[in-house]
């Protein structure tokens, strides 16, 4: 069933959105309907939510969230940028990196509210209006630069940063100053290969 | 995580207002219930863990004070601001010629996005892991 669906135009992530709904309804309906619902609380009370406004791949974006929400899950769950990826959520694998006001940070471990009134450039950002690959993308494509491709939006945008900052002079220079985004596929050498390769394009533009 | 209040001061004097009585209750600072957030790679983990359980967050990214931000170089000194990030301080030029070991062990913690979010003042103030 689910392949016919899927061959017919429905995405993978809308299929598996909906799968998991049907899965979550039966015990939400037997869940306390305490859970989550917005409260009346009084202005300033810890649940109550707080207006943030953010630029997002040069759009503003005016939104409503719990202070708990980090910019990974804003971008992901709030505003519909699954190209941001969560991997450990802990600050250890880079998988979130994205740009906020041009240098890269860890959007797990960043609280959305705090990154009020910031220009936040995601992996979705980068594609020219004319539809051209960034320089960092397309290197990563012509030295195959992933295996599985989950790490890869983080790799991305840190090697962005890593360019920007003047640190990828050498090969050593870019592990050292890449070491913050983990490959389990261990695409390492083809990563900095295109590093190298995305390095010299920019500078020649 | 538990829920909290988030506050943005503009001022030192404003945010050292928000901060608990050193007095009252014998709590540790680090089990306060208002902490203090500037960089938050620390913080914003143990929140996540349950290590941290704040119910009210003093943002210092607001604070106004420009010194906050500065790396001032004397002839007998270099006086960072509280604020600094890591990578600025590893980054800039006068620390690397005449901290260059200064400069050397900034740039072998953490990582580039981690040092580009730490502040300074937090990471002396860190809190410890053992």
């Amino acid at each position: 069933m689910s392949e016919a669906k899927i061959a017919s135009g429905l995405s993978r992530r809308m299929f598996m959105t909906a799968s998991v709904s049907a899965v979550a309804a039966m015990p939400l309906v037997n869940s306390s309907k305490s859970a989550d619902q917005p409260t009346s609380a009084k202005p300033g009370e810890p649940r109550d939510l707080s207006a943030v406004s953010i630029r997002i791949n040069k759009q503003p974006y005016n939104l409503a969230l719990d202070n708990r929400t980090s910019l990974l899950d804003a971008l992901r769950d709030h505003v519909g940028l699954t190209g941001t990826k969560k991997g450990c959520d802990h600050g250890q694998c880079g998988a979130c990196t994205v740009l906020v006001d041009g240098k890269r940070v860890l959007s797990c471990l960043s609280f959305a509210v705090m990154n009020q009134g910031r220009e936040i450039t995601t992996v979705e950002g980068l594609v020219s209006t004319e539809g051209e690959l960034h320089p960092v993308q397309q290197a990563f494509v012509d030295h195959d630069a992933f295996q599985c491709g989950y790490c890869t939006p983080g790799q991305i945008m840190s090697a962005i940063g890593c360019i920007n900052e003047g640190h990828a002079g050498s090969e050593d220079d870019i592990r050292e100053y890449m070491s913050g985004n983990l490959c389990r596929c261990a695409a390492y050498p083809n990563i900095v290969a295109a590093i190298l390769q995305a390095r010299d394009e920019i500078r020649r533009a | 995580m538990r829920p909290f209040v988030y506050e943005r001061p503009t001022s030192v004097a404003a945010a050292v207002a928000t901060a608990p009585d050193p007095g009252a209750g014998h709590i540790p600072p680090t089990g306060a219930d208002t902490q203090f957030i500037a960089g938050g790679t620390n913080l914003a983990d143990y929140m996540k863990l349950g290590v941290a359980q704040p119910e009210r967050l003093i943002d210092l990214n607001t604070l106004a004070e420009p010194a906050l931000r500065q790396i001032r170089i004397k002839d007998d000194a270099i006086r960072f601001g509280a604020l600094v990030r890591m990578g600025e301080a590893a980054d800039n030029s006068d620390v690397r010629r005449r901290c260059p070991l200064l400069a050397d062990s900034l740039k072998f913690a953490a990582s580039g996005q981690l040092r580009n979010m730490a502040s300074l003042a937090g990471n002396v103030l860190q809190r410890t892991r053992c």
